[in-house]
């Protein structure tokens, strides 16, 4: 469904890539953790599955296209096969719950009648019935991101991607959302989700991927948060993976970027 | 459904920059009714040419019923005399002046005296009988008219002979002069016009980031993205363009049509109609105008 050959991503030229020759195949249905460091590369990757940007070098192929073959005008079609959800969900703060989850399906002109029927279904699905008309600040956090996984499913895509869905929730509140995306897995979306959240991982073992410094460090299939690989072949396998040691300051440097560039460009996605 | 979306999506950006939508409407207005002026004064100018005024410089009146020059003392000009005039115009002392010449007879000065004053109640009371016959002449060099005027003045059966451009071409060249300050000034409220309109449409942009976010993640197509906020600023021009038709209008009715026309009953003035017929190149301008500019906005501030 999602496959990354060598994929390069450089955002500025002085900088080391935020991708670095990334390789991994995710398939139809799978449910897949992007794990690793803030600054590692997770959200980069989940922009090049959107062709919000476009890779340096490699390719990425989603649902069997190469996506740097798609023109500009196809994009929104590519579009309507994923659905995204984001730490802090986005929702439109004038609409209520209806209107936000039918918002998706307007936009791509679906038929009234055919909103009618699917949006209380998606709130059925994501635990929201009874709450069409509340609007987002009569919410709680978490029941304003079941809103958003609502609208991100409800035009049917087959990749569903969360970068740190709950980032902004409590622990149990957390693990409600993830009973959600895991359902939408169970019905045959591809989910692929960023998280820092531990608990999450270990509780869930599904597949995870971690990333460093924009390299895959490790990919294993029902895993934990962390690895389980003996500490010595861990350590000999990152400096491997990144070339030169990393030290740990530099680590707080790629946060503080990261927190500045979701200052500055507040309207981008 | 997606057509209902789009205006209702126009309908609140509308209400949300209300007051910058009102400033693109104003000043579309202001420049689109100096546009529409000095169309104006072009299509008045023609309107005053009549019908002789591209084909000759110089007319030959004879005398009609009612003459009182000296030179028709005799009484109307009688075909004797007529034949005279035409014969010493052929002949080769004045011909080498002329390139050809018409005889314009009382019916054909009626005829054309109706349509240029069709706009005017003075058609209605004036008959054949009142208009001169005239020789109209094609002159070679139009600067020779002294040559026609001493040759013909004193002939008898002629009223009096008359350099139509000199006495009109002052006029226009005002006039001329005037549609120039009226476009300079359109050309600077234009270039007011398109950055209004480009603020406004960043404004819009900026102030709907949110909606034209999640639109595009949901795979939204650049069309239903990018329409509501070109037709927003396309509305807005169209409004001023509507005005600004509607000013020329009213102009033409009440300040020519009422007044001038009645302080000057020999000058044929354009009618309200024919204003009108500016309108839909206003309407034009200004699509075009706000289209091309919130384009070109849009093609920066909002990623598709
Ligand atoms: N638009 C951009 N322009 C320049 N550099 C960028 C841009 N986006 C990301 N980067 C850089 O790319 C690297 C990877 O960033 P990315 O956002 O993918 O990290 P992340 O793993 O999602 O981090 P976090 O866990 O904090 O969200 C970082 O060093 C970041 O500074
Ligand atoms: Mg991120």
């Amino acid at each position: 469904m999602i496959r990354f050959e060598n994929v390069t991503k450089v955002y500025d030229q002085k900088a080391r890539p935020a991708l670095d020759s990334v390789s991994l195949e995710i398939d139809r249905g799978e449910f897949a953790f992007l794990v690793g460091a803030s600054g590692s590369g997770k959200s980069t990757f989940l922009r090049l599955v959107l062709k919000e940007d476009r890779a340096t070098s490699g390719t990425v192929h989603v649902a069997g296209q190469n996506v740097a073959n798609i023109s500009s005008w196809r994009v929104p079609r590519l579009r309507r096969g994923i659905g995204v959800v984001f730490q802090d969900f986005r929702l439109l703060p004038q609409k209520n719950v209806f209107a936000n989850v039918a918002f998706a399906m307007q936009v791509i002109g679906k038929s009234r009648s055919v909103i009618r029927d699917t949006v209380p279904e998606v709130l059925k699905t994501v635990g929201l019935e009874g709450k069409e008309k509340r609007m987002p600040h009569e919410l709680s956090g978490g029941e304003q991101q079941r809103v958003a996984i609502a609208r991100a499913v409800v035009n049917r895509p087959g990749i569903l991607l969360a970068d740190e869905p709950t980032g902004n929730l409590d622990p149990t509140t957390s693990m409600g959302i993830m009973g959600v995306l895991d359902k939408i897995n169970q019905n045959g979306t591809t989910v692929v989700m960023a998280t820092h959240d531990d608990d999450i991982v270990n509780e869930m073992r599904k597949r995870v991927v971690e990333l460093k410094n924009g390299k895959v460090i490790r990919d294993e299939a029902r895993a934990l948060y962390t690895s389980m690989m003996p500490v010595v072949g861990q350590s000999r396998r990152l400096k491997d993976a990144s070339g030169r040691d990393e030290t740990a300051d530099s680590g707080g440097q790629a946060a503080r970027e990261q927190a500045a560039r979701e200052q500055a460009g507040e309207g981008r996605l | 459904m997606r057509l209902q979306f789009i205006l209702g999506e126009i309908g609140g950006g509308l209400r949300r920059n209300l007051s910058m939508v009102v400033s693109v409407i104003l000043v579309t207005f202001v420049s689109l009714t100096f546009v529409g002026a000095a169309g104006m004064l072009q299509l008045q100018i023609n309107q005053m040419k009549g019908y002789w005024y591209d084909k000759v410089q110089v007319a030959i009146f004879l005398c009609g019923e009612g003459s009182t020059a000296a030179g028709c003392a005799s009484g109307p000009v009688t075909a004797e005399q007529q034949d005279n005039l035409r014969t010493l115009l052929e002949s080769p002392a004045v011909a080498q002046y002329v390139n050809d010449f018409q005889f314009e007879s009382k019916d054909d000065a009626y005829k054309h005296f109706k349509e240029q004053f069709s706009n005017s109640p003075i058609v209605d009371s004036v008959t054949p009988d009142q208009l001169p016959a005239s020789f109209r002449i094609n002159m070679k060099d139009p600067e020779k008219y002294q040559i026609i005027s001493e040759t013909f003045s004193s002939q008898p059966g002629v009223e009096t002979v008359i350099d139509q451009r000199q006495v009109l071409e002052r006029l226009f060249s005002v006039m001329n002069g005037a549609s120039l300050v009226a476009v300079i000034i359109a050309g600077v409220m234009t270039v007011c016009a398109i950055l209004l309109i480009a603020t406004t449409i960043r404004l819009s942009a900026f102030s709907r980031r949110r909606e034209t976010g999640i639109m595009r993640l949901v795979g939204a197509s650049k069309t239903v993205i990018q329409l509501p906020f070109i037709l927003e600023g396309v509305i807005a021009a169209v409004i001023g363009a509507a005005l600004a038709s509607g000013t020329l209008w009213a102009v033409a009715h009440f300040f020519l049509g009422e007044y001038l026309s009645k302080q000057y009953p020999d000058t044929a003035f354009i009618s309200p109609a024919q204003t009108l017929l500016l309108a839909p190149a206003l309407v034009g301008l200004g699509v075009v105008l706000a289209g091309t500019s919130s384009l070109l906005t849009l093609r920066r501030y909002l990623r598709v």
